[in-house]
């Protein structure tokens, strides 16, 4: 039998690694756990037609659940491997199962709102899923987007002052894209007009929004706060039927309009980027350049495009932040959501379906970690904050298969270049 | 329709890539030019196609002036090309790459590719193509890209196609059913601008030959010319195509290569059960279509590529495994593929690059010190030795031509006690005075008592250097075969038939 | 006569021209975001006073807080009056470090995002050694120092070991460490080992006397030893790079790791040499500003050193000298930054702005170029990172 490569050998050693985690959950977790008391979850927010009633489990039960559960993941990632498939299926749930067999037991005798845990999630997800289509249709279209922090930020900061000068969120809903486009107008110049070095460029793009917002943040919002950083917010609208549904409901359908929006932006781009015209114009100047150029396709006219309407869909995003939660603008109020985005993106491995999943699950193990030191869990939570952070070095490091950018995503291109 | 370019005049720098150039395009000809690596063809057909923008000079189609500022004028007014670096997109499939840039949308704006199927597989039968739309192109052999090219030009009625170095990728036996389709097109009304510096192909094929020299029209040549008129005609002196081989017997075994399979990154094969010997004073030319393993072998040569699992003996040490550093150490000098990717750091002087194997070794450095005299003295020592054409040797080496830039790596490479030369594409891209010089370096280590390992796609080359040949196909050695073997036969076993 | 000329144009004209820049534009924000002004915006005379006024002011207090200001000398001894100047090193201080650091994985053809983690661990490494061990003072210095170093270097060789190994980006990993550093240290302090006694919030035990750098001007000046330390890793670094044999292989890689690898150096043992060297000398920043300014630990130790770093790195073209350079002049800004705030309550953050215009003009020449007309502006190499591929 020949030897194995070395991304098979690291995909094999992974699966050992999930293997022994989840023996080490079922040890652990589940039969260490002596106590007899119980999770309790509960499944209601309000206004669902049928009030579920929550559920209770005993916490050793369901952690052993989840690890035989993980076991098995492991298992189907391994007959997966031996057939040469690939065996994310098999990882993710292995992954996930250790993760949920640790709540369980973390939530020994306490309890838990999951319809509550779920919906935070998403709310906390969703600037990254913004930020990651801003990544998404400027990495595909060959432009690489560091400052997608930047776009969020400039989006939540312009909201933020346009609807409390204002007093329409409306107005500010419409200002945020424009400002998170005037950073892709930037970021389009310099990286496609002048040929600067894309991943720098995105990283001093970030520090010019840093600096500006913190600037006219102490310069006006704080000293003139009732004119400048009084903005009103968008509640929430429930969807008629849908929103009433159990557990579905108020998690996807009692949002803001924000979160339509981007539910429609979502499947717009997922459907535009491989089944339309541009979509494959675009996918072809992020792969190969030249060959569109000669083709007819104006190449950097369609990056520069795409650039912009990144930056509409991150700014949008950043009225997230202010009009579509809590109104007023924060110093720095972003927190890096925009890298964790741009995380999400790598993770999800360019694709849009990919980054999305990567930043719910993001934005889940993040509301998870807020919840359980709630009811106190005593696990630091920083360790919980890192989880997205190690989760992406993980998946570059490739143990979950190659990750592949667009090939020439990052490469300036210039006619007659190559001659 | 018919094509003229009038003055056509393109500067790069100081470098006059086009000086002047007149040209004309007859309806349903085959016109050929004919110019070696450099001489400014593939610029001139850039400009016409309108990826360059010429300094001066107009176009003329079917008498009619026209403007081409970029490629969709170009297509606007009927010209497609075929470039020699295919313009696919890997991950693609062919239709997807076919239909790029003209794409139908249905009402809802989904594409809607079902009438440029039907036209893809109603041309392809009518060339007698076997293309399957949905196969995706990185997964199709070079010869069935370039028909994928073909069809993409003739797609949106091409009525010029220019088609640029097209038979470099090919097998003699390719060339010949290539050269068939052109003769197909012309017959349908197509007239075919077809780039070249292999004189029997344009002599087999051409109805007019256009001959260019550093950037100027030095002749329109008649395709009854003799080959030797028309390689004197394209350097611009008396050529001698072939060049002296004295016999060596030597038995001595410096090689051995057995059982060697290379694999991918994801464990699929890439070159499996390589066996052979190189004796002492012995040339072994590894000829093939490009990308039959060729490059992955090299590699496995002196060490950079991983998954590499059999046996390279060099006078009976075992080299598999070591470091790249070790295994050139332990006598190999190599010679890369691409000179400006993987053998020359373009930034770096000349010095520098002449010691980039062996800085860190005396006189270059003591211990972790770096002596710039001695790296300057060496630097001094092998511009003299191999001719580098230079104004000083702390000038980038991005700065040189070609063939001086080709010098450099020879200087460096044979510059360490040498038993073994793996030379990869040798000539590749430079212009005569160069590939004569490298051939005779080449010849020169042979004599001197060295195993020769030559890769080359470029069939000529193989022929007049080699003692033995072998043909690589889909990463195994079909054959080894004598230096007296025939065009022929070897040219049955680059497409992969075996005798 | 000419040709100096032309030298002195082709290194400095893009930096200044680029500093000029940066500074009328944050200016013009200086003037139009201020209420005063504002009022005034109606009739044109009083305008131009007003505003010229307030640009002039905020300039004058900046360069008064940075470098040297008059009001101090009063009751003093003219040295005083230069108090700002050694407050400017101070700061800069960490920054050439965490400069130098970002330059030295440059020239290596990496991007280190993960200054900010490295300086981060070096502070803490320095700070653990310093508060509870006991030395005579040199020792202790040495030791606290080389904790940092050690830890630090750990940290960054990591991310060269990752990218050897697996090809990870370093780009992505150094941005994603750089948050779990930023959440260590958060945890840390609240562990037994780290936690001040009889407190509560993150704050570490002060170092002891015996681990702090001397002061190099009395007891008035804050300026301390770490500034020497500073200049003599710039000098390393400079004959690292230019000099030896490790350079070369870093250089090498830089221009064309193929072409380096083709010729038997190895890339990849380049790749972790180059981080762990860049990590220690950005823990060697944190460090420093632990051992020579803040003495205590805390959550928020690093500020934004590891990111002004890169900046910094870049203005100075990742060059030691430029790198020095660059430091000395984002740390008159921070240090001026405060004075200006002060006294004419113009945020301190305009510094961000200034900064990052300087950097943006300096990595596009063609705009500078353009703006001014001159044809024969010199740009030396601009800095490229590698795309995701790369």
């Amino acid at each position: 039998m020949k030897k194995m490569s070395v991304a098979r050998k690291r995909t094999l050693r992974f699966l050992i690694i999930l293997g022994a985690l989840n023996l080490l959950a079922l040890a652990k977790f589940g039969f260490g756990n002596h106590s007899t008391l119980s999770t309790t979850y509960g499944l209601v927010l309000g206004h669902e037609w049928i009030i579920l009633h929550s559920v209770v489990v005993k916490s050793s039960t369901g952690s052993t659940f989840f690890a035989l559960l993980g076991l098995l993941g492991c298992g189907l990632g391994f007959l997966f491997f031996k057939l040469n498939k690939t065996s994310l299926a098999g990882i993710s749930i292995a992954s996930i199962s250790i993760l949920f067999s640790f709540i369980c037991w973390a939530a020994t005798g306490k309890f838990i709102p999951l319809t509550g845990l779920l919906q935070g999630g998403l709310m906390l997800a969703v600037p990254l899923i913004f930020g990651s289509m801003s990544g998404l249709l400027c990495e595909r279209s060959g432009v690489i987007n560091i400052a997608i922090e930047g776009q969020l930020l400039a989006g939540a900061f312009a909201s933020a002052v346009v609807a409390s000068v204002t007093h329409k969120t409306m107005l500010g809903l419409i200002i945020a894209p424009i400002a998170g486009a005037a950073v892709s107008v930037l970021l389009a110049t310099f990286a496609i007009k002048f040929g600067v070095d894309q991943v720098i460029l995105g990283f001093v793009l970030n520090v010019l929004v840093y600096g500006l917002t913190d600037f006219l943040y102490k310069r006006l919002l704080i000293p003139y706060q009732s004119t400048w950083n009084q903005a009103p917010s968008f509640s929430q609208i429930s969807i008629p039927i849908l929103g009433k549904i159990p557990i579905i409901g108020p998690i996807f359908f009692d949002q803001t309009i924000i979160v339509y929006l981007m539910y429609a932006i979502v499947a717009a781009i997922s459907y535009g980027l491989f089944r339309t015209k541009w979509g494959l114009r675009t996918r072809s100047v992020g792969e190969h350049p030249e060959a569109a150029d000669s083709v007819g396709i104006d190449v950097n006219k369609l990056r520069f495009r795409n650039v912009v309407i990144a930056g509409l869909v991150a700014g949008l995003g950043g009225a997230y932040f202010t009009i579509g939660s809590v109104g007023s603008f924060g110093k720095e109020m972003t927190a890096g959501s925009g890298f964790i985005a741009l995380a999400a993106l790598i993770f999800g491995k360019w694709t849009p379906k990919g980054a999305i999943l990567a930043a719910l699950l993001f934005g889940f193990a993040d509301n998870l970690q807020g919840t359980l030191s709630i009811i106190g869990v005593s696990v630091p939570s920083e360790f919980m904050l890192m989880v997205p952070y190690i989760a992406t070095i993980i998946a570059v490091s490739g143990l979950i298969g190659r990750v592949r950018a667009p090939a020439a995503d990052g490469v300036f291109y210039s006619r007659g270049e190559s001659h | 329709m018919s094509l003229e370019l009038r003055g056509v005049t393109k500067t790069f720098g100081s470098l006059v890539a086009n000086d002047n150039i007149n040209l004309k395009v007859d309806d349903g000809e085959i016109h050929a030019i004919l110019g070696e690596n450099g001489a400014g063809k593939s610029t001139l057909m850039n400009i016409v196609y309108g990826l360059v923008q010429p300094d001066s000079g107009e176009f003329l189609v079917d008498g009619n002036p026209v403007t081409i500022h970029q490629p969709a004028d170009a297509l606007a007014v009927g010209i497609g090309m075929v470039h020699q670096h295919f313009m696919l997109i890997p991950v693609f499939s062919v239709l997807e790459n076919i239909i790029l840039g003209h794409e139908q949308s249905t009402k809802i704006g989904s594409l809607e590719s079902s009438a440029a199927r039907e036209k893809i597989l109603k041309l392809a039968s009518e060339f007698g193509f076997h293309i399957d739309p949905d196969a995706i192109v990185e997964n199709l052999s070079v010869g069935v890209q370039q028909r994928v090219e073909i069809l993409k030009a003739l797609m949106y009625d091409a009525k010029i196609l220019i088609l640029d170095e097209p038979t470099a990728v090919l097998t003699p036996q390719e060339t010949d059913e290539f050269i068939e389709i052109m003769k197909k097109l012309r017959a349908s009304g197509t007239a075919i601008i077809f780039i070249s510096h292999k004189l029997r192909e344009v002599k087999a094929v051409a109805d007019k030959i256009t001959v260019i020299r550093q950037g100027k029209v030095v002749a329109i040549a008649d395709p009854k010319s003799t080959q030797e008129e028309l390689a004197s005609l394209m350097v611009g002196r008396p050529v001698n195509l072939t060049e002296k081989k004295t016999i060596h017997h030597d038995n001595a075994v410096v090689v051995k290569v057995s059982e060697l399979n290379i694999a991918d990154e994801v464990g699929r094969p890439l070159v499996s059960n390589i066996n052979f010997e190189i004796h002492k004073g012995e040339i072994l030319a590894i000829a093939g279509v490009q990308g039959n393993g060729q490059t992955e072998l090299a590699n496995a040569m002196v060490n950079l590529h991983k998954n590499v699992h059999g046996s390279i003996l060099l006078d009976g040490q075992e080299i598999v495994g070591l470091s790249v550093n070790k295994s050139l150490h332990s006598g190999i000098a190599y010679v890369p593929e691409s000179r400006e990717l993987d053998g020359l750091i373009g930034k770096f002087s000349i010095a520098e690059n002449l010691i980039l194997d062996t800085h860190h070794e005396q006189p270059f450095a003591k211990g972790i010190f770096m002596s710039n005299k001695a790296v300057e003295e060496e630097a001094q020592k092998k511009v003299v030795e191999f001719d580098i054409r230079t104004q000083s040797i702390d000038a980038p080496v991005s700065s040189l031509s070609g063939g001086n830039k080709q010098k450099v790596v020879l200087a460096r490479e044979l510059s360490r006690p040498v038993r073994l030369v793996v030379a990869c594409q040798p000539t590749r891209g430079l212009d005569v005075g160069a590939i004569e010089f490298v051939h005779k370096r080449i010849l020169e280590e042979r004599e001197a008592g060295r195993a020769v390992l030559l890769f080359s796609t470029e069939l000529d080359e193989v022929m007049t250097l080699a003692d033995r040949i072998a043909v690589m196909y889909k990463g195994e050695i079909l054959s080894i075969v004598d230096a007296s073997a025939t065009r022929e036969q070897i040219g049955l076993l680059m497409a992969g038939v075996k005798s | 006569m000419k040709k100096f000329y032309n030298r002195i144009a082709e290194t400095a004209l893009l930096p200044f021209l680029s500093v000029i820049m940066a500074f009328v534009i944050s200016g013009l924000l200086i003037v139009f975001s201020d209420a005063a002004v504002l009022k005034v915006i109606g009739s044109p005379g009083k305008f131009i006073k007003v505003a010229s006024s307030t640009f002039m002011n905020a300039y004058i207090a900046l360069f008064q807080g940075a470098f040297f200001d008059p009001h101090l000398t009063q009751g003093h001894t003219l040295l005083q009056g230069f108090y700002p100047l050694s407050e400017t090193i101070v700061t800069a201080t960490p920054l050439i470090l965490a400069g130098l650091s970002v330059s030295l994985a440059f020239q290596s053809g990496l991007f280190n995002i993960g200054a900010q983690g490295q300086f981060i661990f070096g502070a803490i490494g320095a700070s653990y050694v310093g508060f509870h061990y006991t030395f005579s003072p040199v020792v202790h210095v040495t030791l606290a120092l080389l904790a940092g170093i050690v830890l630090a270097s750990l940290w960054g060789g990591f991310v060269g070991l990752l990218k050897a190994r697996t090809g990870a980006h370093e780009v992505i990993v150094t941005i994603m460490m750089n948050y779990i550093a930023g959440f260590f240290i958060l945890w840390i302090l609240k562990t037994k080992s780290f936690l001040r006694p009889r407190r509560i919030d993150p704050l570490a035990p002060n170092i002891k006397p015996s681990a702090e750098l001397p002061h190099l001007l009395g007891s008035t000046m804050r300026l301390h030893a770490g500034i020497l330390i500073a200049l003599l890793a710039a000098v390393f670094v400079w004959w690292l790079l230019n000099k030896t044999t490790i350079g070369f292989q870093f250089r090498a890689v830089g221009a064309n790791a193929s072409a380096a690898k083709t010729a038997g150096i190895s890339v990849g043992v380049t790749t972790m040499l180059t981080m762990t060297i860049a990590g220690a000398l950005a823990g060697l920043g944190g460090a420093v500003h632990v051992l020579g300014n803040q003495y205590a630990l805390t959550s928020d130790i690093a500020g934004s050193f590891g990111f002004d770093a890169i900046t910094v790195a870049l203005l100075g073209r990742a060059k030691p000298r430029g790198t020095v350079m660059a430091a000395l002049l984002f740390g008159a800004l921070r240090t001026g930054g405060r004075t200006m705030e002060a006294n004419t309550s113009t945020p301190l953050d305009i510094v961000l702005v200034i900064q990052a215009l300087i950097v943006l003009f300096i990595a596009s020449p063609a705009l500078v170029r353009f703006i001014f007309r001159i044809k024969n502006l010199q740009s030396q190499g601009t800095l490229a990172s590698k795309g995701w591929n790369g």
